[in-house]
């Protein structure tokens, strides 16, 4: 049974593997009325650099966009925390008719007198830029009499999608680079990019390639630090983690500083062992004993690793997997990881995809498996119902619609406090996705009896 | 932002309160926020249209506001909570939302089924300028071959206003537009109870039932986001206020609103008040023994019945329980934040358990809240001294204030959790949001049965600390 598309203007965002030639729409405005999970450009700009610890983020607007990303996400820092505040200029309705940049000025004045940080991060808010204030020149003249960087963060939400937000995130830390020392960085050296250490996940990388003897030279933007992305320019290579959040700084990187990035996905087994072989590739002229290194690496984590694997597998076989995430780079890998836990993926979508990103999709799912960009709760429902899955990879705004339906979930979003990422996250997302699956509580939910009884007829 | 002008004058009359710890010490005020105590207006306002049957609410302005606040509603309801929004784009901020605003909500209207589109501006739109009544009355004209949908509109501009003035501007904004005509009397009783829990108005339509009246309260959240275990993901939960007993509202023989700060607003009551000519009766929430009592007052003077035996024994035994539990709090210094009318309400409880407010603070500016406090503190606070009172604030002035003043527990809404981390106290969750425990919809704070659980948390939340704190851990306490 094949469910409706469900608005016909979204028509040619979904895309069911092996009826026509592949073909998807995406990066489009979401449709009026259609309840998008997406957020907004400030969203996607406050999303990357949020986990820069030292730095101060201060959100130039009404209240509300400060308040709903507060502490927003799991991003630990082994030092400093002033990321986890949230600060706003909180604009009341004289600002909003004479303009915000006074209180603006006076606001980045108090804080970065208050809190003495690295830096600065300002962001526009739609509102800002309807009144036009004029956040570049604020933050100049700020900077100038503060000695920081303090820098705009053009991110106004309504002037584009999450993906505009990360571009306008990685413009703003493309100031930072080139303007630290890099005397002392090793020849082996790299900076992770694109990866926020939720749960402490770039612990564990920074372990990986710690043992490969590889010198992390600056976090982007996870446990982050003003110091070290002024001078990671210094280092040999960007390893980028995600689709779409820091690739602009990379390639920005490479024009101006010739440093070469790869990309790659910590999530799964295959995509982890591949990602840090690709860095031991990469250096091999450099350190012909790196290759070793990293094969005992990754024997050593997947000796640990297996057994444990093989157990949840037992209950896992043939079980069926829908996923809904952000960006959809995320999602080659998860396909991925659930084959290894002998599950199947009939569902797949994102709210930030790129053309390539789904045709890779495309590549790698099964006959039938249903793509979809820009999604909504009426279709994700009903693509769910329609595939009968077992459990669904989303967020926290995915969730109800997975416990409604009475199926399992399993948060792979920025929310999660557990970390998913290296051999061991891959051990964390199978045991997540095994106590949800056979969770007893299924049994009940009506709309999982109801499908009893009618089997049992 | 904290006034300048902290210190206060009282009229010096017998037994008048002593003023000396709002008197402390000025502090500086703040340009910038940090760490707010409010939310934005547009959320208030999608909230309570959530409680409306068969309302789908929606956000004119940029897709993110609606997508944040949603994340947000969810992470406490653990419920759907789908908010459409007109998704304006660059174009639309220069051009006017009108072409996305009327196409969303036909969006809305076909693919949701609703009845009832609840729509509030946000920051943009209202800088904008968008007319949404005439896009709306446009929207009307070109469109009206169709089965249209009711629309409830609600400007609620976040740089006036917190996320309560968002609400009632949304329970107003209902009244008005929709209980145009006068019914006959029905025998019903309006009941306006602000933002309180799921669990909070099941229990006011029982207490309402063992009065033998018919009650509406507007909004009623208990079931859209509190919903059940159902077999199929409903586009639109069921449950809420019916569009029926909306029209109905006019026909009631009195309205109740909850909310000592709503004196000096314009209110869903008086509006029909002034339509109707309906009694209204303005009380304090509900909230510890002796704003319960006005409650029950309240119903008694509506419905001239005495207060149900059921209900005359529960407020015993909260006496009774007051009793035994006194000396666990008594002289305990707490701060208490969160919204206004719900932060009175806590206040007027703790007093009389014998706890000592010693901060009670709330991010919305209201012009009576100050004088409400000192109300509900008259003659019963301890140590005869007010608790410094503070609008507009934030928790960086929350937790500076709050410091010098060693309190000993913390009441209010989950977001005071890093002051009660730093100083290793109590927080006892009350309110919106709840985002670090599990079952804040199911809170309860009104009537006897919402002193009562409030009461039993607040002093199993005391003994447990001791027991944490004490190297021996007693099994008897
Ligand atoms: S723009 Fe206004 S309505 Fe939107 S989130 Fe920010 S404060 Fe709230
Ligand atoms: S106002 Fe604009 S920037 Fe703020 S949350 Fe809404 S869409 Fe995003």
């Amino acid at each position: 049974m094949k469910t409706a598309v469900i608005f016909e203007e979204r028509k040619d965002q979904i895309y069911r593997k092996g009826e026509q030639p592949f073909e998807l729409a995406c990066n489009r405005e979401s449709l009026a009325g259609a309840v998008s999970q997406r957020a907004c450009v400030f969203c996607g700009s406050r999303v990357v650099l949020y986990p820069i610890a030292d730095a101060l983020h201060l959100v130039h607007g009404p209240i509300g966009c400060a308040v709903y990303t507060w502490d927003i996400r799991g991003a630990l820092s082994s030092g400093p925390e002033l990321h986890r505040l949230s600060f706003s200029t909180d604009l009341q309705e004289e600002d909003v008719i004479f303009g915000g940049e006074k209180k603006l000025e006076a606001a980045l004045n108090e804080l970065i007198e208050r809190y003495q940080p690295r830096a600065a991060f300002v962001y526009s808010t739609c509102i800002v830029g309807i009144i036009g204030d004029d956040l570049a020149g604020v933050c100049k003249k700020v900077e100038a009499e503060k000695g920081i960087p303090v820098i705009p963060v053009q991110s106004e939400g309504f002037k584009g999608n999450k993906r505009a937000g990360y571009e306008a995130a990685c413009k703003a830390m493309f100031r930072l680079v080139g303007t630290g020392d890099t005397t002392g960085i090793s020849p082996v050296s790299l900076n992770i990019l694109g990866d926020f250490n939720l749960a402490g996940e770039i612990w564990i990388i920074r372990d990986y390639l710690k043992r490969m003897g590889v010198e992390v030279v600056a976090n982007i933007t996870g446990d982050g630090r003003i110091a070290d992305i002024q001078r990671c320019h210094g280092a040999a290579l960007n390893l980028v983690q995600c689709s779409g959040a820091t690739l602009d700084l990379a390639k920005m990187m490479k024009e101006k500083y010739g440093i070469p990035y790869i990309r790659v996905s910590y999530f799964g087994i295959e995509d982890m062992a591949e990602s840090l072989y690709q860095v031991a590739r990469f250096f091999e002229s450099r350190d012909p004993e790196i290759m070793k290194r990293t094969e005992a690496v990754v024997r050593e984590e997947l000796e640990e690793l297996h057994p444990k694997l093989v157990e949840f597998r037992k209950d896992l076989e043939g079980k069926k997997a829908a996923i809904y995430v952000g960006g959809a780079f995320k999602a080659f890998s998860l396909i991925k990881a659930f084959r290894h836990l002998g599950m199947k993926v009939v569902m797949v979508g994102s709210q930030t995809g790129t053309k390539e990103d789904y045709r890779e999709l495309e590549e790698i799912t099964d006959p039938g498996t249903i793509i979809v960009d820009d999604s909504n709760p009426l279709e994700l429902s009903a693509f769910i119902k329609e595939k009968d899955v077992d459990i669904f990879v989303g967020g926290v705004k995915e969730r109800p619609i997975a416990y409604k339906l009475g199926v399992g979930f399993c948060d792979h979003n920025h929310e999660r406090k557990i970390a998913l990422e290296g051999f061991v996250g891959m051990y964390n997302f199978a045991k997540e996705v095994h106590s949800t699956v056979i969770s007893p509580v299924w049994q009940f939910a009506p709309r999982r009896q109801k499908q009893k009884e009618a089997g049992n007829e | 932002m904290s006034d300048n002008n902290p210190v206060t004058v009282v009229e010096s009359r017998p037994g008048a309160l002593d003023t000396r710890v709002s008197a402390r010490k000025a502090r500086p005020s703040y340009v910038s926020t940090t760490n707010a105590c409010k939310l934005c207006t547009p959320i208030g306002a999608a909230l309570a249209f959530r409680g409306i049957e068969g309302c789908v609410p929606f956000l004119h302005g940029s897709q993110g506001c609606a997508t944040y606040m949603r994340r947000y509603i969810i992470s406490h309801f653990r419920e759907p909570m789908d908010i459409a929004s007109s998704s304006l784009g660059e174009k639309h901020a220069i051009y006017g939302g009108g072409p996305n605003l009327k196409k969303g909500i036909l969006n809305v209207m076909g693919k949701y089924g609703a009845k009832i589109v609840g729509v509030a501006t946000t920051c943009l739109t209202e800088t904008i300028g968008d007319d949404v009544p005439m896009i709306l009355k446009e929207f009307r004209r070109e469109f009206s071959d169709l089965a249209l949908p009711h629309i409830v509109f609600a400007s609620t501009p976040s740089y006036s206003g917190t996320h309560m003035e968002g609400w009632h501007a949304a329970v107003r904004a209902t009244v008005e537009q929709l209980v145009t005509d006068k019914v006959s009397e029905n025998g019903t009783v309006n009941i306006m109870p602000g933002f309180v829990s799921p669990a909070d108005i099941r229990y006011l339509k029982e207490i309402a039932t063992d009065f033998g009246i018919r009650p509406t309260i507007l909004p009623d959240i208990s079931e859209t986001l509190d919903g059940q275990a159902l077999e199929d993901y409903e586009t639109i939960p069921s449950g809420g206020t019916s569009l029926e007993a909306i029209r109905e509202m006019s026909g009631a023989s009195a309205s109740i609103e909850f909310g000592r700060t709503l004196s000096c607003l314009e209110t869903a009551g008086n509006v029909l008040k002034k339509r109707f000519d309906m009694p209204l009766y303005q009380i304090g929430m509900p909230i510890g023994l002796r704003e319960t009592d006005r409650f029950f007052q309240a119903l008694e003077a509506i419905t001239g019945r005495e207060t149900p035996q059921l209900h005359q024994m529960e407020r015993g035994r909260l006496v009774d329980a007051y009793i035994d539990g006194h000396k666990y709090v008594s002289g305990l210094k707490a701060v208490v934040y969160g919204e206004a009318d719900l932060v009175i309400g806590l206040t007027s409880f703790l007093v009389e358990i014998g706890i000592r407010p010693v901060l009670v603070a709330t991010g919305s500016k209201d012009k009576v809240f100050k004088q409400a406090i000192e109300e509900v503190c008259k003659g019963i606070a301890l140590g005869a001294s007010l608790p410094a009172i503070r609008e507009g604030v934030d928790f960086f002035d929350i937790a500076e204030e709050a410091e010098g003043l060693k309190p000993d527990i913390l009441v209010g809404h989950a977001k005071g959790y890093k002051m009660a981390r730093e100083w290793n106290i109590p927080l006892v969750r009350a309110g919106f949001p709840n985002h670090d425990r599990f079952g804040g919809q199911r809170i309860l704070h009104l009537g006897y049965r919402g002193a009562q659980s409030l009461l039993d948390r607040i002093i199993n939340a005391i003994i447990e600390k001791k027991q944490a704190d004490s190297p021996i851990g007693y099994w008897y306490i």
